[in-house]
C-alpha cells in the first residue's frame, strides 16, 4: 500500500513502487488534466507540483512522493481559476490546450519562487513543449502576471 | 409537393483542401435531425443551425476542435447572418452522423439520388456544385477538417448562407403573425422587430412558425460594411476549459470496465509478425491478453504502464519483406535519379517554356527531409466490440471519416459502428483520413478480446516511427536572365508521391516558365502535413527566387516586387512587410531573410532577422509575418494561427529531419526529433491587412515562407546557401540542436 496526497485528499493505492505517477494520477485517481506526452521527462506535459516544485511525473515513481504534497493542474484551479488562468483566458493562449496545463504548472511552480520572472528568466525556466506554437502568448499572459505583480 | 431544407455537401480535393457547398433537402429528414441531435424544445432550421424557445442558438459544427479556433470563427459567421445576439450563441459539434455530413452526396442523399438539378441551386453555390461532384464520389463521409478549409468553405457557404436562410424564416414567421409585409421587418440582436408599429418577438417566440417553411433558395447576405460580428476579435469558447484541465482528448476518454493497449508495430515499414514467445509475460500482474496482428503485437492490461512494461519484455521477430535495405540515402538517389531519367511528366507550360532558356542560366537543386507530425497528444483510439457493434472514441480530423474507416476494418455496415470524436491534441494532418492506423490498431484489438473497452495509446516512440510522414522531396530549378538581368525563362522539375502540384506555380512575372514532375514511391508511408505541398515548393520557390536577386544583383525583397506588378495583393503584403519588419535598418549585426507565399487563399510575407556569431551560432531574434486572408472573421484567432504556423515552420526549418535506417524511422522521441521550446522562440509579430478578397485559410499558410525566409537570412549573414533543410544538419550550431551529419 502506498499512500498518496494529492490536492488535499489522501489516497491509498495497492500498487507496485515503480509505478509512474503521470499514469496513477491520471487512470487510479482520475484526474485527467495531467496528460502524457512524451514519457521521458522531455516535454513537460505531465508537470505537476510535489511541495510546490514542478516535477514531471510520466518519470517519477510512486515511491518517490509517497507521503508528499501533490498538486495537480485541478488541484491549483480549487476555488476558481487562478490570476495565471485568467491571463491565460485574457491573452488567448492555448490553441489545441494539450500543453496547458504543463504550462501553467510549470509557471505557477516558477512565479512562486519568482513572482516578477523576467522573459529571460520565464524562458530558461520552462521548458515544456507547445507544439501549436503558443509561447508568444504565454510570455504575454507572464508580462501581464508580472505587472500586476508590481501593481 | 414536398417541402425541401439544406443539404450541404463538398468534396475533398487531392490537396486535403475541402469543398463544400448546400444543396436541397427533402424535408423527411428532419425527423431524424430532432431525434440525433435537438432537445424536446429545439427545432432543426437547417443542419448548422438549432435555435431553441430560449433563444439559445447552437450552430452545429461538422469540424473537429483542433486549437484552430474555428468553434467560435464559424458560429460567428452564422451568427452575423442571422442577426443574433452574440451572448446566446453557442457552438456544438456535429455527430459523426451521415445526417451531418459536410458531404451529403457520400451517404447518398446528395444531388444526384434526390434528382435535383444543380441549376436549381443558388447561382453563386452552381459552379462549385458542378466541381464537387466528381470529387465527392471518390471520397465518402466527409466531415474533414484540413485544407485550411473551415472559414473558407464550411463558413463561406455553410454558416453564412443557413444564418441568412434562417433569419429570412423568422422574418416570415413574424410578418405572418403581424400580417405585414416580412420587407417592413427588421432584426436585430436575435429578434425581429416592426418598427412601424413598435412590435418585436424573439427569435425563440418564432421557432415553430419558421420552422414550417421552406428554406429560401438564395437568401440575401450582408454587404461587408455592415458587419458587426465578422471582423471581431470574440474571445474563443473553447479556451476556458483548456486552462483548468477539463477539456478531454481522446486520451482522456473513460468508458467502464476500460482496459489499456500497449502497441509495438514492426519497426520495418512494411514489415509482418513473425512470432513472438508470450510466455514470457504470463501471469505478470494486470495483463490480460497479448494479441498478435499481422504487423504488430500488442499487450492488452489494467494499466497502461503495465501493459507498456510487459510490452518491453517481449522479443518479437519481424520479417522486414525485402525493405530494410531502404534508407534515407538510397531514397535520396532513387529521386535524384527519377529527376535526371525520368520519366517527367509537363504540368504547365507558358510561353516557350524550355526554348526561352538561352544565354545566362542558373541552376540550383532544392530538398527537404521526411519530417513527422509530433503532435503533442500521442495517437490513441478507445474502443469496444461485441455483438457484432463496435464503438469508438477518438480526436480525428474527420469523424464521420473515421467511422466509415472502422466499419471497414470490422467489416461491419455503418450502423452497426457508434464514433464519438473528442478533442484534438493537435492534429497538423496527422489525424486526417488514410492515416488512421492506430483506429485500425484499435479496433483489431477490441475485436481480438470481445466485450471488452480498450484504450490504445501509441507510446511517443511508436507515434514518431508510424507516422504518415511530410514526404522527402526534390526539386530542380533552371532559369534564364536576358540582358538587362531580368529572369526570362523559369523552369522546375520536382519529384512527387501522387501528382502534379499546382502549388509549384510561381506568381512572378517570368514570361516563359515549364513545370514537370516525376512520381517516386517509397514504402515509407507519407501523408498531409501542415501546409501539405506548399511546405515544399514554399522553400523551394523563395529559395531559388532569392538566389535570382542575388544573381541579378538586386535587393531580394525589391527583385520581388520587380516581378509582382500584376499582383496589388502580393504587393501591398511585401511593402507593408519591408516597413513592418524595418527591411532597409537591420540592427547592427543582425541580417533579414525575406519570402511570399500564397497557400489556402491566403498571402503571407515573412521576414526572419538574425545574426550568426563569430563560433557560427546561429540566433533567431525576430519574425515579422503580413498575411491578407482576404475578410477576416477573427483577427485574434487568425494572428494565433499564423503565430502557431511560424513556430511550426521554425521548428522544422532549425531540426525536423526523419531518417531512414534499415526501413525503419530512427528518430523517437523530443530529444532526437527537437522542437523549439520558450527558450529558442524570437519574436513574433504578426500584422493583418484585411482586404476585399475572398475569405482565405487560416491554419497552414503561415507555414511556408518561414524557412525560405530563415535560409535568406542565412544566406545573408553567411554567404551559405542552403538548399536543404533543417539548418542543424549544416555547419551552424543551432541553439538547442544538435550538429546532425548526413
Ligand atoms: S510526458 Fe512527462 S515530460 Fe513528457
Ligand atoms: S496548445 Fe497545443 S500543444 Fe500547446
Amino acid at each position: 500500500m502506498v499512500e498518496l496526497k494529492i490536492n488535499g485528499l489522501v489516497h491509498q493505492l495497492d500498487l507496485e513502487p515503480e509505478a509512474p505517477l503521470l499514469w496513477v494520477i491520471r487512470d487510479e485517481i482520475g484526474l485527467k488534466g495531467t496528460k502524457f506526452g512524451c514519457g521521458i521527462a522531455s516535454c513537460g506535459a505531465c508537470t505537476v507540483h510535489v511541495d510546490g516544485v514542478a516535477i514531471r511525473s510520466c518519470v517519477t515513481p510512486l515511491s518517490a512522493v509517497a507521503g508528499k504534497e501533490i498538486t495537480t493542474i485541478e488541484g491549483l484551479t480549487d476555488g476558481g481559476p487562478t490570476a495565471i488562468q485568467k491571463a491565460w483566458v485574457a491573452n488567448q493562449v492555448p490553441q489545441c490546450g494539450y500543453c496547458q496545463s504543463g504550462m501553467i504548472m510549470a509557471v505557477s511552480a516558477l512565479l512562486k519562487v519568482n513572482p516578477k520572472p523576467s522573459q529571460d528568466e520565464l524562458d530558461a525556466t520552462v521548458s515544456n513543449i507547445c507544439r501549436c506554437g503558443t509561447y508568444e502568448r504565454i510570455r504575454a499572459a507572464v508580462a501581464e502576471l508580472v505587472a500586476s505583480a508590481e501593481g | 409537393m414536398r417541402t425541401r431544407r439544406f443539404v450541404l455537401f463538398g468534396g475533398l480535393a487531392t490537396s486535403g483542401a475541402l469543398i463544400v457547398g448546400y444543396a436541397l433537402w427533402p424535408s423527411d429528414r428532419l425527423a431524424r435531425f430532432d431525434h440525433l441531435a435537438a432537445g424536446p424544445q429545439e427545432r432543426f432550421l437547417s443542419n448548422w443551425i438549432k435555435i431553441a424557445q430560449d433563444d439559445t442558438i447552437t450552430v452545429v459544427v461538422p469540424h473537429q476542435d483542433m486549437g484552430t479556433g474555428i468553434f467560435t470563427a464559424l458560429p460567428q459567421m452564422a451568427a452575423e447572418e442571422l442577426d443574433a445576439d452574440w451572448n446566446k450563441v453557442r457552438s456544438e459539434q456535429a455527430p459523426a452522423d451521415p445526417e451531418f455530413a459536410n458531404a451529403a452526396l457520400a451517404e447518398g442523399f446528395g444531388l444526384s439520388r434526390e434528382g435535383i438539378d444543380p441549376q436549381s441551386m443558388p447561382p453563386f453555390l452552381r459552379e462549385l456544385a458542378l466541381r464537387g461532384f466528381g470529387l465527392i464520389a471518390e471520397h465518402m463521409n466527409l466531415q474533414v477538417t484540413g485544407g485550411s478549409s473551415a472559414v473558407r468553405f464550411t463558413g463561406v457557404y455553410g454558416m453564412r448562407v443557413a444564418g441568412a436562410a434562417a433569419r429570412t424564416m423568422l422574418v416570415r414567421a413574424a410578418a405572418e403573425r403581424w400580417d405585414v409585409e416580412p420587407d417592413s421587418c427588421s432584426t436585430r440582436m436575435s429578434r425581429v422587430y416592426h418598427d412601424a408599429t413598435r412590435r418585436s418577438f424573439s427569435y425563440g417566440e418564432l421557432v415553430g412558425e419558421a420552422a414550417r417553411f421552406d428554406p429560401p433558395l438564395d437568401p440575401p447576405l450582408k454587404s461587408r460594411r455592415s458587419y458587426t460580428l465578422i471582423g471581431k476579435s470574440l474571445p474563443r469558447a473553447d479556451i476556458p476549459d483548456k486552462t483548468n484541465g477539463t477539456a478531454v482528448y481522446g486520451i482522456d476518454v473513460v468508458v467502464p470496465n476500460m482496459c489499456y493497449a500497449s502497441i509495438a508495430i514492426c519497426p520495418v515499414f512494411g514489415g509482418k509478425l513473425k512470432s513472438v514467445d508470450t510466455g514470457v509475460i504470463s501471469g505478470r500482474r494486470g495483463v490480460r491478453k497479448v494479441i498478435t496482428l499481422e504487423d504488430a503485437v500488442v499487450v492488452v492490461a489494467d494499466k497502461f504502464w503495465r501493459a507498456t512494461n510487459a510490452l518491453a519484455e517481449l522479443a518479437p521477430v519481424w520479417q522486414d519483406n525485402g525493405n530494410a535495405s531502404i534508407n534515407t540515402a538510397a531514397i535520396y538517389e532513387k529521386r535524384r535519379s527519377a529527376l535526371d531519367l525520368g520519366p517527367l511528366v509537363e504540368d504547365l507550360s507558358k510561353g516557350r517554356g524550355e526554348r526561352a532558356l538561352e544565354g545566362r542560366i542558373f541552376e540550383a537543386v532544392y530538398e527537404v527531409p521526411y519530417l513527422a507530425h509530433a503532435t503533442m497528444e500521442p495517437m490513441n483510439a478507445t474502443a469496444v466490440y461485441h455483438d457484432d457493434k463496435l464503438e469508438v472514441w477518438s480526436g480525428v480530423q474527420d469523424g464521420l471519416g473515421a467511422r466509415a474507416f472502422c466499419a471497414k476494418i470490422a467489416k461491419l455496415s455503418l450502423d452497426q459502428v457508434q464514433f464519438h470524436v473528442t478533442k484534438l491534441g493537435g492534429g497538423f494532418g496527422r489525424r486526417l483520413p488514410g492515416a488512421f492506423n492506430y483506429l485500425d490498431y484499435a479496433v483489431k484489438t477490441a475485436m481480438a478480446i470481445p466485450g471488452i473497452p480498450i484504450k490504445l495509446i501509441f507510446t511517443r516512440e511508436q507515434d514518431m516511427r508510424h507516422d504518415y510522414y511530410r514526404p522527402n522531396v526534390l526539386s530542380r530549378f533552371q532559369a534564364a536572365f536576358d540582358d538587362a538581368n531580368r529572369p526570362v525563362a523559369w523552369i522546375n522539375q520536382y519529384t512527387t508521391e501522387d501528382g502534379s502540384n499546382p502549388e509549384a506555380h510561381i506568381p512572378y512575372a517570368v514570361p516563359n516558365q515549364l513545370y514537370k514532375s516525376v512520381k517516386v514511391n517509397t514504402p515509407v508511408p507519407v501523408g498531409a502535413w501542415r501546409s501539405v505541398e506548399s511546405s515544399w515548393h514554399g522553400f523551394f520557390i523563395e529559395s531559388f527566387v532569392d538566389e535570382l536577386a542575388f544573381q541579378s544583383k538586386v535587393d531580394p525583397l525589391q527583385f520581388r516586387l520587380s516581378l509582382l506588378e500584376h499582383k496589388p495583393r502580393h504587393t501591398a503584403v511585401l511593402k507593408r512587410l519591408a516597413l513592418e519588419a524595418g527591411w532597409r535598418t537591420p540592427l547592427a549585426g543582425h541580417h533579414l531573410g525575406v519570402a511570399l507565399f500564397e497557400s489556402f487563399g491566403t498571402i503571407v510575407g515573412e521576414v526572419a532577422d538574425i545574426s550568426v556569431d563569430s563560433h557560427g551560432s546561429l540566433q533567431v531574434h525576430r519574425i515579422t509575418a503580413v498575411a491578407d486572408a482576404g475578410t477576416t472573421v477573427n483577427p485574434n484567432g487568425l494572428r494565433a494561427q499564423l503565430e502557431g504556423a511560424i513556430v511550426f515552420g521554425l521548428s522544422a526549418a532549425l531540426y525536423g529531419m526523419i531518417t531512414i535506417e534499415r526501413g525503419s524511422v530512427v528518430q523517437s522521441n523530443f530529444p532526437d526529433y527537437k522542437m523549439v521550446r520558450l527558450k529558442e522562440c524570437p519574436r513574433i509579430d504578426v500584422v493583418l491587412l484585411d482586404s476585399d478578397a475572398a475569405y482565405g485559410g487560416g491554419g497552414e499558410p503561415g507555414v511556408p515562407p518561414l524557412a525560405p525566409a530563415l535560409t535568406n537570412a542565412v544566406f545573408a549573414a553567411t554567404g551559405q546557401r542552403f538548399r536543404s533543410l533543417p539548418l542543424s544538419a549544416g555547419p551552424f550550431r543551432v541553439p538547442g540542436g544538435s550538429t546532425l551529419v548526413r
